[in-house]
This record gives C-alpha cells, structure tokens and sequence, in this order.
C-alpha cells in the first residue's frame, strides 16, 4: 500500500557535518580519521579536571562560510552554550554547541523537482564539538561484556545545519541532502566522507492529509549516516505513521532510531522522556564578534557552489545531464575545469571523464582529487586524437598507460610508436597487400556487398595494430576498389 | 632574624649571599611543617623529594654563580585544586583521591620555572565549596589561633598553612571569598586578582565564571611579589585577559595621602558582629589619620549577591562536575551497569555540600525554572556590577569588614544557610570580577579580623598601596600565635 494518495510527506532535517579542519575545535590534537584509539586526545580533548578550551579560529571560518554558501545571515554576535547530558562518549558530560545565538540562521538552498526549482528553508547553522566513540566488545551495546570508549573523535568540530520542515517528499529530502552535501564539499567545509561517518543525519518526519496546512504530529529519527538509510528510513516511517492515522490511531511525539539490519524505525523515548539539556552559556569561552569585514573575506574566499557551476558547463554546450554528473563531486568538477583550460572540446572531455577515467579510477578507488592522469594529460590525450596523431580506440590503450605509468601521452605514443599512419606511401603498400590477401572480400565488395569493405578496413587496422588512419584506409581503400 | 617569619625577600637576601641553602630552607620548612601537622593538618600531599630535588638546583645554580630570581629556592606550596603534575590533586574530594594530573596548571609552571619549591599540597573545602575547611573529603583543618576553630575555606589549608610559618607563601582560589575569608580568619594576608588577571588553566572549575587563582602571604609586599609571577595573559584560558602586566612592587608605596575609600554601608548591616565592627572602624580612623578621605557610601542591590552568586555558582559547579562519573578517572565504583556506575560513583565520591549545590545549580538550569532562577540571577549580577562602577567613579578603593565574624569553632556551623550568609561581603566581588584583598586588621576575642580593599578591574596597584600603608602603619601582621614563637626561634 501506499501513503502517498492520501498523506503528504512533511520533512525536515538536522544534519551534522564534520568541519575540515587540521585540528579539533577546542584543542590542538589531530582530526585525522582512523588512528589508533585514543591516540588524538589530550588533557582538553578528554576534559580532565582543570582544563579549559580555546576556540580553534578556522572552525569559525569555516561555520562563516558554510553560511555564505548557504545564504544565511552571519550573526555579528554569537556564543557557545553547554548542553549538559550524561553518555561516557562525552569527556565533560556536557557537549560545547550553541543553543540561542547561532553562528549563522535563516538561509536557503535551491533543489531541482519534477516541478521546477524550489527553495528550501534553512534554519540555523552552529558550531558544536563531536563525540567520542563507543567500541563494544560484543556486537552490540547489549551483547558486550564490557564497552570502551575511543576520544580520537572527542573535540571534531562539528557543523549542525537545520533545515525548515519544507521538504515534502522522500525525493525532495534526498535531492536537499545531495545539494547541501555537494555545497559543503564544493565550499570546502567537510570531505563529506560519509562511510567514515563525517555526514551524519536526523530527521523529523510527519505526515497531514493531501490539501491540510496544519502539521501533524512528528516523530524525529536519529544518526543516519547515508543517504541510503535515509531513503529506506523515509519510507518506512512514511508507511507507519501512514498506518496509524489509517487506522485512526495517533502518531506518538518521540524520539526513534533506525535498525539497519531490520529495515525499521524503533523507539528511543518519548516526549515525556526527552532529555532536559540544561543549555547555558559556556562561561570558558568569550562571545564570537564577527564584524562584516571578516564575513566579506570569506565571502571572497568562497569558491563557486555546484548550482553556479551546472549552469556554466551548461553555457559550454554540456547537457544538463553531464553538468549534473560532472558537478556531483568538487573533485571531479574541479578536474574539468583544469582539463578545459587546455583547450579541447567541452563534450569530448565530458565524456572521456565520465566515462573510460571514470571506470579507471573505479577500479582502484581512486578519486579525481589523485588521479594518476593528470587533467593535463587528459587534455594532451585528447588533442592528439584531434591533430590526427593517434584514433580513438588507440587512446584508450594510451591513457590506461598512463594511468599505470604516470608518462606523459606523447611521451607514449612516441615510446611504443603508436601515431597514426597518415602517409599514403606508406598505407597504400599495406592496403594493396590487404587487397591481394582477401581476393573473396574484394569480390563480395565489387558484387555490391557493402559490408566487405568493413572487414577489409578491419584488416588493414590488424596489421598495423590499430595504427592506420581510419578516414585514410576507408579513401585508399575505395579508390584500389573503383579501379 | 626568625627564619620561618622571614618575608621572601629576607629570604631571598640569605640564598643570595649564601648565608643559607635552598636545601637548608626546604628542610628547615619540612621539619616544622612535621611538628606543626599533627595539630592543624593542613596539608594533604607533602613532597618532601620533589621539593628536595627543585632545592638541589636552586643550589647549584648559586653555587655556579648565576644569578637567581626572588622566589626562587623557597618553598611554597598549592590548594589541592590547583593541577600539578605527577602530583596528586584531589580537590579534597574522596572522587578525585586518585587522580595524578598529567600536566601541569599554568600558574604551577610558572612558579616551577621561577624556581620555587613545592613542599605539597593543602586542604580545603571539597571542590572548593564551603568556608570552614570542614567540607574536605578527607579531615578537617585547624585555625593556627584556636586549634578548636576553623581556618576558613575554601582555602583554608592554604592560609593555615602560612599563619602557621608552615610555609611562606601559598596559593588558594577565590569563588565567593575563598582566599579573602580564611585569610581574615588566620590573620594572612589573602588577595583575589580582577577576574582574568591570573588564568585559570590547571584550575580545577567549580564556577568557571567566578574563579580566581590568587596568593596568601605574610605581608602585601609578599603578595605584590607572588602576584608577579602568577599574573598575565595566558592563551590556554580564552577568559583571561591580555593586559600590560606592571611590575606590582612599584605601587609598594607607604602613602594614601588624598586616596578616596568609600565605605558601603551595606557592609556594615545586620549580621555583622560588634567587636568585628569595632576593629573595622579603628581600621578607617588609621585611613583618616593617614590623610585619606573616607566616606560612607551605598551599593543598593548588595542584598541580593548572595542568592544570585548561589544560583550562579550552582548552576556552573552543577556541569563542571559532570565530569566525574568514573568513566575516565578518579573513584568508579562497582555497579551492575552503566547508569548504575555514574550514580553509585558520584554518590559514594561526592560529599554531602558539593551534592547540595549540584543539586541546585541542575535545578536552577532546569527547562522551565532557567529563567526565573539562573537568568534572572545573571541580571542582579549586571546590576551589582554597575553599582560597583557608579562607587568607583567616585572612589579609589572601597572598605568592609572582610567577614561578618572571626572564625567559627570546628563544628558550631552546621546550617548551610548560616554558612553561606558569612560569604556577605565577599560574594558581591567575585560577580562583579573585581580584585580585592584582605589584610590583617587586629583582633576580636584572640582571634585575627580580616579587612577588606576593593578595586577597579585591574586595579591591583592601587589595592597594594592601601594595603601596604595600612600594614607598615599598624603591627597586626607581626602577631603570630604563641606556640609558633617556640617554634619560629631558629636564628639567622
């Protein structure tokens, strides 16, 4: 069954983002992904008695910027505040976040529905500091004997960006996450690695009649980490509270987390049950002044945003289907870029990129942030399929060399003799004893079976190893042919 | 000259010219702080090594002919709240009783790299939270005068421990009168730096807003001294401030002639004991003789400092001490799961007072009673600063009593209530960051008074000169209790 002919989808999302920064927000320990345990940590990081934190600038430029990407409005006054609660991840029993005078509110991104364009409101955007980490030794907190807790990731600035409950379909959801992941990767604010758990979502579900205004009541689901699980954890939490109003029941107000595993939603608490954080100001740090001249340097700073970008590979002749794929990661977008500046054909590289270095780099993992081919050699690639020096089908053997060796093409073209036969002297020896060896194929040819000249073309390439300039064998050919 | 009572200067001159060794004068300290203990159990940790060892280099360093620094070579020691490393530092707390810093605050490296000697580390109120040194998680310390009275808190291991030559200086923290209070109660010497003059790092929180790491000390020369090496930016506390740090010896000045002293009279109110007025108001005609302009003045919204700084201090202690959950460190005790562990832990660590403000300040902040408690708590401390700067366009410094009464019997307090109204005088200094100190004034049935200076933010200078005049002017600072003068004979 479906929800959908009857219900509207009404979704907002809090989505936290790891900042990429060097170090942590309050220390100067590490952020780096993957040490081993507890080796990032400091007195502050682990908040031993006495210690005092001291706010790591770089967070508040990145918070600033991801602002400006986001169209909000930059507070020129802004504090940190304690939410108090207990978990043994939290060293202080208290996370440093801000509660009523956020860095940054009241923005907007623009997502593409099969409607057209539409703006989806922002609400606020804060600083906060990252947990550590729970390792069970069991599989699960309630099958373990015993839990550890590792704090490499105690102190990560984190970036928390609340979204207006505007979104009102599974699709408008993900189409916002993609957009609003894309525009922290392209504003360098995180690496968005989101197997590493650097994007992490909540999300505030409801359901209302078709034609209603007024919201119903909510149910908020807690630390989904792909859009994956997103898309899965929408849908089912769509289908239940779907069913309880069908069913003339109520949807509870509480707090639910997502099982993975069994594909449901499951509840954490109640409203009743809802922590009381106790949020005041952090009497450690001092307000955040932001005057305008420092929002206007990093507005300066602030490179182009995915939207602008698709619409200027579009203004290149790219469709708005290559534009989209070519913009889904910076690394890729930033790679034609510099590629394009070598002057070769906008849809000729878009395809080389999307597709035989795309498959490339698939193999390996590799991203287009270290590709082996560099966008130069790309571009150096391509310019000598268009002077003629080698064919299509020979570059792709090319730039797998590359891709192994590093080497510049013209250095292997030149290295394995690979340029294109282009002089006729030198073809027409090759097509006449073509022409002698396949004396069945020559007459086929003559008796009006076009398709034999084909196979001859395929022999003349066969003995020079793909070598023959294809436009000329073709002409060599049907002159021998005609006489 | 009498060794223990010497000022450190005096001490200084004898290391210098080689008359005595800092090894000498460790033991020397040792030995009495081994006779003087088992009376006023000051002390929590001595380190007699470690103090031995920082000794040794002190020596050698004379002994090669460099030059050394005033306080280097003499022993001091530190309130157990105050992080040193390798060295325990249990606030005085059964939860903390285990705990070894592994680094060390900064005002411990400062005063290691001016080559003091830490002999240990003193008693106090748990987590710094009481005023009679009764609150300690681990025993009681004695008054110096009346070994049947309290020394003060929460300091109170810190100024025991100088009235009683134990060591020659000291260093306590001030979050409601922590220092100023058993100052006056041991008749020492106890200043409270403007807020964000000395950094808190290494100091262990209980109201980060209100803290204030300073010196007791025999004399206000002493003080001025300490407050050199202690004082100045430090950017691993984002609230301490970056300001021009002046040599505080130069206002070591004997002259308060024209000097304005406002005298509030909401200092003198109810509460206040007669024979602590007496000795107060002798204390302002020694001003008036002394050509200073005293004159009564008015800070109306004193009255409510007091529920204000507990909601405030409550709230702060009630997260700072989160911490302590034995996850990490200190006491964890055996329970059946993880809720269980933080409960039990903090139920049997904590003491009864500190679980009192906990329990206060998680009211205070709690959703619903925010506003009416620890917001509006936060604007009576606008307003009471602001009564503070209307006083001071007007005075230099500002004078009361530094305590309603003289020190209480171990044990006659046992109403919090009863207890928190004796912080009176000093809360109001603390909410509003002002430096101020307190400065023996006489005494009242054998036991020391303490008088209060208030100053402008950053106006330590001008605290040390009052203070300092009163002193070279009066002989209350030359008192010691009669069992120390046996002690105190050891001739140089």
């Amino acid at each position: 069954m479906s929800f959908s002919d009857k219900f509207e989808l009404v979704c907002g999302v809090e989505t936290h983002v790891e900042m990429a920064t060097k170090t942590k927000i309050f220390c100067g320990c590490s952020t780096e992904f993957g040490g081993e345990q507890n080796t990032h940590v400091c007195p502050v990081c682990l908040g031993l008695p006495g210690v005092l934190p001291v706010l790591n600038k770089e967070v508040v430029n990145l918070a600033i910027k991801a602002g400006l990407a986001l169209n909000c409005i930059i507070a020129e006054y802004s504090k940190f505040d304690r939410k108090n609660y207990y978990y043994p991840d939290l060293p202080k029993n208290y996370q440093t976040s801000q509660y009523d005078l956020p860095i940054c509110k009241n923005g907007w991104l623009e997502i593409n529905t099969p409607c057209g364009k539409k703006k989806i409101g922002i609400t606020r955007v804060h600083m906060e500091e990252d947990a550590g980490k729970l390792v069970h030794s069991g599989e699960t907190i309630t099958t373990s004997k015993s839990s550890g807790v590792d704090y490499n990731r105690a102190g990560v600035p984190l970036l928390e960006i609340v979204s207006e409950p505007d979104l009102r379909s599974v699709d408008e959801v993900l189409a916002y996450l993609e957009e609003l992941v894309q525009i922290m990767d392209y504003a360098g604010i995180s690496d968005c690695r989101m197997e590493q758990g650097s994007v992490r979502f909540d999300v505030n579900v409801s359901l209302r009649p078709r034609g209603s205004s007024e919201f119903g009541t909510r149910t908020e689901i807690k630390n989904l980490n792909s859009f994956n699980s997103v898309r899965r954890c929408l849908e089912y939490e769509s289908e239940r509270q779907a069913e309880l109003l069908l069913k003339g029941e109520k949807v509870e107000q509480e707090t639910r987390t997502w099982d993975e595993g069994q594909g449901i939603t499951l509840s954490l608490r109640s409203k009743e049950e809802a922590h009381d954080y106790r949020y005041f100001p952090e009497p450690d740090l001092v307000p955040i002044i932001i005057e305008r001249e420092w929002v206007e340097r990093i507005r300066a700073s602030l490179s182009e945003l995915p939207a602008a970008k698709r619409e200027r590979l579009k203004s290149l002749g790219l469709s708005e289907y290559d534009a989209a794929v070519l913009t889904s990661s910076k690394a890729m977008a930033d790679y034609f870029d510099e590629a394009f500046t070598f002057g070769v054909d906008a849809k000729t590289l878009a395809n080389w990129i999307m597709g035989d270095l795309s498959a490339l780099l698939k193999i390996d993992g590799c991203s287009f942030e270290n590709s082996p081919v560099s966008p130069r050699q790309l571009a150096g690639l391509l310019n000598l399929i268009k002077d003629g020096t080698i064919s299509g089908k020979i570059a792709k053997a090319v730039l797998e060399e590359i891709y192994k060796t590093g080497k510049d093409p013209e250095v292997i073209v030149k290295e394995k003799g690979l340029a294109q036969i282009s002089d006729a002297g030198a073809l027409e020896k090759i097509v006449e004893g073509v022409l002698a060896a396949n004396t069945k194929s020559v007459e086929d040819y003559l008796a009006g079976k076009e398709t034999a000249l084909g196979y001859l073309v395929g022999q003349v390439m066969k003995a020079t190893q793909g070598r023959a300039n294809p436009g000329l064998v073709n002409k060599l050919l049907k002159e021998k042919l005609s006489r | 000259m009498k060794l223990l009572n010497m000022s450190l200067a005096a001490l200084h001159r004898l290391l210098k010219e080689k008359k005595i060794s800092s090894t000498e004068l460790t033991k020397e300290f040792l030995r009495h702080i081994q006779k003087a203990e088992p009376n006023l159990r000051s002390f929590l940790t001595i380190t007699e090594e470690i103090a031995l060892r920082k000794a040794e280099e002190t020596d050698k360093k004379i002994a090669g002919q460099q030059p050394i620094g005033i306080l280097e070579g003499i022993p001091m020691a530190l309130k157990d709240n105050i992080c040193t490393e390798g060295i325990p530092t249990t606030c005085a707390s059964r939860i903390l009783e285990n705990f070894v810093p592994p680094y060390d605050a900064t005002v411990t490296e400062k005063l290691k790299e001016a080559g003091t000697v830490l002999v240990g580390k003193l008693n106090m109120d748990e987590f710094a939270m009481g005023s009679t040194t009764e609150n300690s998680g681990f025993y009681p310390t004695a008054n110096p005068w009346d070994f049947a009275r309290v020394p003060g808190g929460s300091s109170g291991g810190s100024a025991a421990a100088v009235a009683a030559r134990e060591v020659p200086f000291a260093l306590g923290s001030d979050t409601g009168g922590s220092i100023r209070q058993p100052a006056a109660f041991c008749g020492v010497v106890g200043l409270k730096p403007t807020y964000g003059a000395v950094s808190r790092y290494g100091l262990v929180a209980f109201a980060s807003s209100l803290d204030q790491i300073g010196p007791l000390t025999k004399t206000v020369e002493d003080s001025a001294l300490v407050l050199n090496i202690i004082a100045g930016h430090d950017p691993k506390d984002s609230t301490s401030v970056p300001f021009i740090k002046p040599d505080y010896t130069q206002y070591l000045e004997n002259n308060v002639k024209d000097m304005k002293i406002g005298v509030p009279r909401e200092f003198f109110a109810q509460g206040l004991k007669p024979e602590v007025q007496t000795v107060i108001e002798e204390a302002v005609r020694v001003y008036e003789q002394l050509g200073a302009q005293v004159e009564e003045c008015s800070l109306p919204h004193m009255e409510y400092a007091l529920p204000a700084y507990y909601l405030i201090a409550s709230a702060e202690c009630s997260s700072n001490l989160a911490r302590y959950d034995g996850v990490r460190y200190g006491y964890r005790a055996k329970a059946e799961d993880m809720i269980d562990m933080f409960t039990t832990s903090r139920t049997e660590g904590f003491g009864q007072e500190v679980k009192r403000r906990i329990m206060l300040g998680t009211y205070a902040l709690s959703s619903g009673y925010y506003d009416a408690y620890y917001a509006k708590a936060q604007k009576i401390r606008t307003l009471i600063k602001e009564d503070f700067e209307q006083a001071f366009t007007k005075f230099d410094v500002l004078l009361s009593p530094t305590t309603p009464t003289i020190a209480y019997r171990l044990g006659e307090k046992t109403d919090p209530l009863a207890l928190y109204l004796g912080d009176v005088y000093t809360i109001p200094i603390n909410l509003a960051g002002l430096p101020s100190i307190s400065l023996p004034a006489g005494f009242a049935d054998g036991m020391p008074v303490g008088l209060q200076l208030i100053g402008k933010h950053f106006a330590e200078g001008i605290l040390l000169r009052a203070a300092y005049t009163f002193e070279q002017n009066t002989e209350h600072h030359k008192k010691i209790p009669a069992w120390l003068e046996e002690a105190s004979k050891n001739v140089f």
